[in-house]
């Protein structure tokens, strides 16, 4: 056992253990923070793949911007302040978690064919990762130049959206405080 | 690159280490008299009222999305600062073209209120 | 002797990995026990100095408002800190009734430790950092973001509702204040074209406060509002809210809190230097690393100073006030200048460098000018607010009624 096979199921470990622990936690609150630690394992297994950028803006979007929004969204509903009292696990979930396994085989099968899933992991030396690429694939026209703007676009109207839904109705309700 | 998350790591494990070392030696270090009146929730002197979950403003969520939204803007426009000197005019007409589109978004928000505190 | 001077570092890491290897542990222990004593050491120092801190800012609060600050215990009170380093060890843990325990007690601890984690990437020296790392710029706004959570852990954890309400606030003033600092730090980014602190560092041979001191001032501003502190301290403020999300907290858990208040303000000042006063650069610095250190001492400590100076002189903004300056003012200027920074840079490429400076300098004078007037013209062409939209029964002279017919 080699240490990055050490450090690679410690890592999963925690972040499977976290999102089991997210979805039967019985206080929303708790499910929240295991959420967060599930997303911190995710940003982990990016740091042992090298790919520096995704792992910090892994914890820059989703556990500094995403998770805060998840947190906010759960003080919002009045049915956080009741504990359920027995394990919110739901009646049907042997089904669900059967369905779980075979998603995972099928993905697992699918990696496996895959040839590049052969290669060892290397120490890359600290320029093998060349933001400065991406930057230029992003701005070329024969690149990702429409997905960019697209983008942009994309934001806007997720903007509009929660807007309109959030700020129009508080009059009608009569001013929720 | 692995040297330097290892490193990293190794920081943040000592890092959180340290202050929960303190706490701990100076939970050790403290006297413990719990009674009724002292482990009381502290509302400015007098008892309690009410539920101690509180309803909050629809604000505060508003305000995280537009972040959310901005912060994303940010994260796509971080390698196109990288690649700044090697790119073309064009480009940096894109990515200007990039943040006007989400300048109208805050401009949108700003007209409907969504800003305001209250 | 020579070879300690020029990469000290380096040099310890070889005298302790060769007498690690002579002990007879393999590589990647020694290695690893390496980076666990400097990591060890950088925390540690960072932690006790705070205690200088703690004590630097308390003189100059005192001194600014004409009285000393403490001057008892010892020479000019410099081991005033200790005492209360002493003082609050000792105080009574008091758990609230019906905490949740584990983000009760993680929040201090986390507060703290997102602030240390912070000084792994910021170069102090030519050779002296912690790593190299090549995204190192994003990696501190990241861990930045790992404080916010931690208020909202001991918001919620103390089972307070003034302490939720506390942290939430505090929470949307953190996010709000962070857009225009992610956007501003796009600047230096682009002046150099890469994401690393040691590359932006030594790009600087002119500093970027001179070619872009708008980006500079609103960098500085949202970083100030970033720590909490004065004028954007509302967390604190004890005629609001008692204290905030910390008042369920006592004794040394409490204290870390301050701990990390103290600490991420000097962070800060550490990252306004390296960003834009050029860090360890001065004349000599590239061959002496411990030249390199005392300039970049001597320049955090001066912003630091004027992040105190800010603290005891300006009054507390009102919450409603603080959101319309962000999102009003900071983010739509942040955005301006990032467009025309790039396009203006874009355009003149190849010219000289005395060119192309004086031209970004009046850019950013015509952007800040054009803001002022923006912001002066709106407050004078705003209405004055009417005070309510019905209208209001007012009152008239009625004579008095004779006692006749009041009777009938």
């Amino acid at each position: 056992m080699t240490p990055m096979q050490i450090t690679f199921i410690l890592i999963a470990a925690v972040t499977l253990v976290s999102a089991v622990m997210a979805v039967t936690a019985r206080r929303m609150m708790h499910a929240a923070l295991w959420l967060i630690a599930t997303l911190m394992g995710v940003a982990m297994l990016f740091a042992t793949l090298q790919a520096s950028f995704f792992a910090v803006v892994q914890v820059m979007v989703y556990v500094g911007a995403i998770a805060i929004l998840i947190l906010f969204a759960i003080m919002l509903t009045r049915r956080s302040t009741l504990e359920s009292d027995q394990a919110s696990l739901g009646s049907g979930w042997i089904i669900n978690a059967l369905a779980a396994v075979g998603v995972f085989a099928a993905l697992v099968t699918a990696v496996w064919a895959w040839p590049a899933a052969e290669t060892v992991l290397t120490e890359l030396p600290k320029d093998a990762e060349q933001l400065g690429l991406l930057g230029q694939i992003i701005a070329d026209p024969n690149g990702f130049a429409v997905p960019f703007e697209v983008s942009s676009v994309l934001l806007v109207a997720v903007l509009v959206g929660a807007i309109y839904l959030a700020v129009e109705r508080k009059p009608q309700r009569g001013g929720r405080q | 690159m692995l040297r330097d998350w290892l490193y990293i790591g190794i920081f943040l494990l000592i890092s959180l280490f340290l202050p929960a070392a303190a706490i701990i030696m100076a939970a050790l270090l403290s006297p413990r008299k719990p009674n009724p009146q002292k482990n009381d929730t502290y509302e400015c002197g007098v008892e309690t009222v009410g539920e101690s979950r509180v309803q909050f403003k629809v604000q505060y969520y508003v305000y995280g999305l537009i972040f959310l939204v901005f912060d994303v803007e940010a994260v796509f426009l971080y390698p196109w600062a990288v690649a700044y000197n090697q790119l073309a005019l064009y480009a940096v007409v894109e990515a200007i073209i990039f943040i006007l589109i989400l300048l109208g978004g805050l401009a949108y928000a700003w007209r409907k209120k969504a800003l305001e505190w209250q | 002797m020579i070879d300690f001077l020029r990469d000290p570092i380096a040099f310890l890491t070889q005298w302790l990995n060769t007498t690690l290897l002579g002990w007879g542990l393999s590589e990647q222990a020694a290695q690893i026990t390496g980076f666990a004593i400097g990591a060890f050491v950088a925390a540690t120092g960072a932690m006790m100095f705070v205690t200088i801190l703690i004590w630097a800012e308390r003189k100059l609060i005192g001194r600014i408002q004409d009285r000393y600050g403490p001057n008892r215990v010892g020479p000019f009170g410099i081991f005033q800190s200790i005492a209360d380093l002493v003082k609050i060890f000792i105080k009574e843990h008091i758990d609230p009734v019906g905490m949740d325990w584990l983000p009760f007690n993680l929040a201090p601890v986390l507060s703290v430790a997102a602030v240390l984690t912070m000084w792994v990437a910021i170069p102090f020296a030519a050779t002296v950092y912690g790593v190299d790392f090549n995204v190192g710029l994003l990696y501190l706004v990241a861990v930045g973001g790992l404080g916010e959570l931690a208020v909202i852990m001991a918001g919620w954890g103390s089972n307070n509702k003034y302490a939720l309400l506390g942290a939430f606030r505090a929470v949307a003033m953190f996010i709000s204040y962070e857009v225009p600092m992610v956007i501003t730090l796009l600047i230096p980014v682009m002046l150099t074209g890469s994401l690393s602190m040691n590359d932006i560092v030594r790009q600087q041979d002119v500093w970027f406060i001179v070619v872009s001191p708008l980006a500079a001032l609103i960098f500085f501003i949202s970083q100030v509002a970033e720590v909490g502190r004065s004028p954007f301290d509302l967390t604190e403020a004890e005629s609001e809210l008692v204290s905030g999300f910390n008042v369920e907290y006592s004794g040394l858990k409490f204290g870390m809190f301050y701990v990390a208040d103290f600490l991420h303000a000097f962070t800060i000042s550490l990252l306004f230097s390296a960003l834009f006063l050029g860090g360890w650069r001065g004349p000599g610095a590239e061959e002496i690393p411990i030249l390199g250190f005392i300039y970049f001492a001597i320049k955090s400590s001066l912003v630091y100073f004027l992040v105190i100076l800010m603290r005891g002189s300006l009054p507390r903004f009102r919450v409603d006030h603080m959101m319309d300056f962000n999102w009003k003012l900071l983010t739509p200027l942040s955005l301006v200048l990032v467009v025309l920074t790039a396009l203006a840079l874009k355009l003149m490429t190849g010219l000289s460098l005395w060119v192309q400076i004086p031209v970004l300098l009046v850019l950013n004078g015509l952007v800040f000018l054009m803001a002022q007037r923006m912001v002066t013209g709106f407050f004078r062409r705003r209405r004055p607010r009417e005070v309510g939209d019905r209208s209001r029964p007012v009152a008239h002279y009625t004579p008095p009624q004779s006692d006749s017919e009041a009777q009938g």
